[in-house]
Order: structure tokens, then sequence, then C-alpha cells
């Protein structure tokens, strides 16, 4: 029964990796299409760092990852504290709109953004859809990830160790600052890298909300895929595939740290 | 909870901390839902834009056939892929939640699941081509070559790829929360393997295994991606019809009736859920 476990366990573990395995190889190899390796090569690296358009798309997705994680970090922060915190009216309705970006298909909350942006631009004159619009799509979905995450971090904490902070004579402020955030931390941390990630994963929001000049990695890969299978998209996969397996080991090794 | 507090503090302290992010939700998803259930009932104009009447025009279209036949794909790849990742999925977490190097088998069931979305469907793309490396293996044993997309198996296969660590891990929460105890005591009483598992253990991972169905549902039924590239206009889900009616087709109106039916089905698989799981039950999804 036991090897019976281990074996279905390394089928779907090959199942994981084989695809991406395949991907990886195929991006030295010289042959441009189909499976025989016909010698190693680094061609198709460099005809993507000779595409000044892949920097530029590569500098649009940071951009956006920055900015966004940024907002949605510390608006969701303040948001899960009051939460948490404070009784106020409209809080009922506020916990289901919380949960609408993390049950709502992509498309529905990309088209819904779109329509939005289009109501308010025959109203008011703006936005133009930018990088700026796909940012404030990113905020919306990444909100409401860091704001539960944050949240249930903020749950878990002792009120006598902020109520000894007051009795020591802390403000407001000085608690938020002194006490609640270094031990809210964690939370913040798992929630801004959880955003980060959220929006360097992002294709359907920005699909729908990018305008021209706000094309980002994901939809360069998506139209380039759209043309058929290209060693170049091979090298950009592997790239960010190695990329994420950095991010991913330094939080592991985080992670491992702090128990 | 505060009482050295006035009134007046506590309004600014509610203002301060919820108000930037209670307005960005209520502006940034409040409004435009509403606005996605205003265009619904209204009329494509001559230019793609939206206007009046008002009518219900747009959803009686979307009870045609056509669109009818889009839903019930969308389902069954929805069902489908819950299937297919519970059977992949619920021994793994098992295994994973046994293993004495658990941390590093959830470590590398993570990383494939960080890695793009888009490369993992593109993968398949490219195992599965004509030239691909199926077909290379196939054709070693004179086999093939076979057009493996587009097709409705292609489309699950990489649906399944994409979304099975979302079944894991809550099974595998579950899995860790696991009274053991129980099934020794249903040994002590006689019980054979299987029916041990069955009356003790298979129960106390259900809340695992719902969560991990809508997880991989909900996404599954609603994603454009993996048809659009693997089905390749073979299979059309119903994301992929609202993704044309705000792209190529231009009528907006019909594209918002679609996804209000999409939404709908959502909500009301996420209510059949919360009423087997009680209140916890949507809290636990996240």
């Amino acid at each position: 029964m036991r090897r019976l476990l281990s074996l279905h366990a390394l089928l779907v573990y090959l199942f994981l990796y084989g695809p991406i395995l395949v991907i990886v190889a195929l991006s030295f190899n010289e042959s441009r299409r189909g499976v025989r390796f016909s010698g190693f090569t680094l061609d198709w690296y460099r005809a993507l760092f000779q595409d000044p358009r892949v920097l530029e798309y590569f500098l649009n997705t940071l951009t956006v990852a920055l900015v966004s994680t940024l907002v949605s970090t510390v608006l969701g922060t303040l948001l899960a504290l009051g939460m948490v915190r404070y009784r106020f009216w409209g809080k009922a309705l506020l916990r289901y709109l919380l949960y609408v970006p993390v049950v709502v298909p992509d498309v529905v909350m990309g088209i819904s953004l779109l329509l939005l942006f289009a109501f308010s631009r025959e109203l008011f004159g703006f936005p133009r859809l930018s990088l700026l619009t796909v940012i404030l799509g990113h905020i919306t979905f990444q909100l409401a990830f860091v704001t539960l995450v944050v949240r249930s971090r903020l749950l878990l904490l002792d009120p006598a160790l902020e109520e000894a902070a007051r009795d020591l004579g802390a403000r407001g402020f000085q608690t938020f600052l002194y006490v609640t955030l270094p031990l809210a931390w964690p939370g913040v941390a798992a929630g801004a890298l959880l955003a980060l990630t959220l929006s360097l994963d992002d294709f359907v929001v920005t699909f729908f909300t990018a305008g021209p000049g706000a094309t980002t990695l994901p939809l360069y890969i998506y139209s380039s895929v759209k043309l058929g299978v290209s060693p170049k998209v091979h090298a950009l996969s592997t790239l960010i595939v190695g990329l994420s397996a950095v991010f991913l080991a330094l939080g592991y090794a985080l992670s491992r740290r702090r128990v | 909870m505060n009482e050295a507090a006035t009134p007046g503090q506590r309004i600014l302290r509610v203002l301060v901390t919820v108000g930037p992010g209670g307005l960005w939700l209520f502006l940034f998803v409040l409004l435009p839902s509403l606005l996605v259930l205003l265009a619904s009932f209204l009329s494509r104009g001559p230019y793609g834009e939206l206007g009046l009447p008002l009518g219900l025009h747009n959803y009686a279209r979307a009870l045609q056939p056509v669109y009818l036949e889009a839903f019930a794909q969308s389902l069954l790849v929805g069902v489908w892929a819950t299937l297919l990742s519970a059977l992949l999925g619920y021994p793994l977490a098992f295994y994973i939640a046994r293993h004495p190097k658990r941390d590093l088998l959830l470590f590398l069931l993570l990383l494939p699941f960080l890695t793009n979305f888009l490369i993992r469907v593109y993968a398949w793309l490219v195992l599965l081509q004509r030239e691909g490396l199926v077909n290379a293996f196939l054709g070693a044993f004179g086999l093939g070559p076979f057009a493996f997309y587009p097709s409705f198996g292609a489309v699950l296969l990489a649906t399944v790829y994409t979304f099975l660590p979302f079944f894991v891990l809550p099974v595998y929460a579950s899995v860790e929360r696991l009274d053991w105890q129980l099934l020794e005591a249903a040994y002590d009483l006689g019980a054979r393997p299987f029916r041990a598992f069955l009356h003790a253990v298979l129960p106390q991972t259900y809340p695992g295994l719902f969560a991990g169905s809508v997880l991989v549902f909900i996404p599954a039924m609603g994603t454009f991606v993996v048809a659009d590239l693997l089905g390749a206009g073979r299979v059309v889900l119903i994301g992929n019809l609202i993704q044309q009616q705000f792209g190529v087709t231009r009528d907006w109106a019909f594209g918002a009736a679609l996804s209000v039916f999409l939404m709908g089905f959502v909500l009301l698989s996420l209510y059949l859920y919360a009423r087997i799981q009680g209140e916890r039950g949507l809290e636990e999804l996240v």
C-alpha cells in the first residue's frame, strides 16, 4: 500500500515537472521545430536579449507588480486592521466584497473593470486604457488577498499586548507602529509576497485592462503563442521558471528560519 | 475595546484604516459588478457601443442552444477536472503529509504552480503538437502521429495540470489535522483496511475535499485561456464566449449577460458548498 502511494506520488511529480523540463531543454536546442535534440545553443537567449521590446515588456511587468503590490499591501494591511479592531456601518458588505475577487472567474473580473473604465471615460474623459488601468486592476484583486491573509494573522494576536502598550502610555499610532505592525509582520510579508506573485502571473485582468504601450510579459507570451510554438518563448519561459524558483526558494528559506 | 478613545477618535481611526481600502472595494468591485448587471440589459449599438433599448433580450439569446452548449461544455470541463484532480491529488496529499521531508515536497508542489500560468499551458501545446514529444514517443512504437489538439481532452489535461495544486493544498491541510487514533480504533474493532479508511479517515478529509473541489471547479469552468490555446476554436467554453463579445464581436451587452449567467452559476456552487460546510466554509477557502 505504501509502495503504491509512493509510485503514485512519483508519477504525479513527473506529470508536474515533465512539461516544464521539456520547455527548459528545448530552449537550448539548436533545432527550431520538433523535439529532436540537434545540438546545444544559446541562440534563442541571444535573440531574446537583443529584442528591445522584451526589455520594455519586462519593465512594464515589473512596474505593474511593484506599484500594485506596494499600494495593495498598505491598503490591505490597514483594512484588515480596521476590520479586526472596529465595528462600523457597512462592515458586513465589506466582508462580502472582499470575497468577490477571490471567487469570481478572472474573465468576469476583467470585463467588469473594462466596463468601469469605459463608463468612466464616457462620463469624465479618463482613464485611457494604459499601464495605469492595469495597475488599478491588479490592486483590486491583490487587495482582497492581502486583506484576508493579514486579517487571519491579526486574529491570532493577543489583544492584551496592545492593551499593555496603551497602559504604558502609547497613543494609537505608536501602538500600531511599535506593537501591532511588528507582530503582524509575517502576515504582511506573506500577503505582499502573494500579491507580487499574483501580479506577475496575471494574464486575464491585464488582457482586458491594458491599452497600447502597456504590454506585459504574459501578454507577449500569449500573442507569440497564438502565432505558434517558438524557441524564443522557450527561452523566456525558462528564465521565468528559474526566477520563480529563486523567489520561492528564498521564501522557503525565510519561512524555515522563523521556526 | 479602546476605552481611552473619544467617539471622534474612533471615527477617525475607522476612516484611516478602513476608509481607503473600503473606498477601493466600493469603486473597483461593487460598482463594476453593478455596471455588468446594468450592461446586460442594454443593447449593442451600430458601432459596438452600449445603448438603449433596455430589455431581457440578451438573456433570451443566451438561452439559445449554441450558447447553452458552451455552458454544458464548461460544466463538463469543471466536473471532469475536479474528478481527475481528486484522483491525482487525494493520494498525493496523504503521501506528502506522512513524508518526513514534507516541507520539501510541498515546496516542489508549489514550484510549478508559481510558474506563470501561460507557460504551463504553453508547455502542453509544445508536448502535444504534431512534432511534439508525445507523438515522438508514440512514433517509437509505430503509432501516430496524432493530432492531439485542438480537442476536449487536451483542454482537460492542461486544466488539470494547472489547477491540481489548488486541490492538493486544502486536502493536505485536513490530512495534517487528521486524528489517526480513530483509524487504530477502527482496526481494534476489527475493520479491514478499506472499511477503516471509509469510516475513520475519509470523513475527516471532507472539508479539504470540498474546498479543493470548489477551488478547481470554479476556475476550470471560468477560464478562457486554456480552451483558447488548446481548443483553438474547437472547444468553446463560456469564458471564450465572454471574451469574444468583448473582443472581436464587440457586443458588450451580450457579453455582460453571459457573465451574469456564469456568476450566477459560481454563486450557486458556492452557496451549495456553504450549505454543506456551514458558516466557516467560505473562510477556509482562502
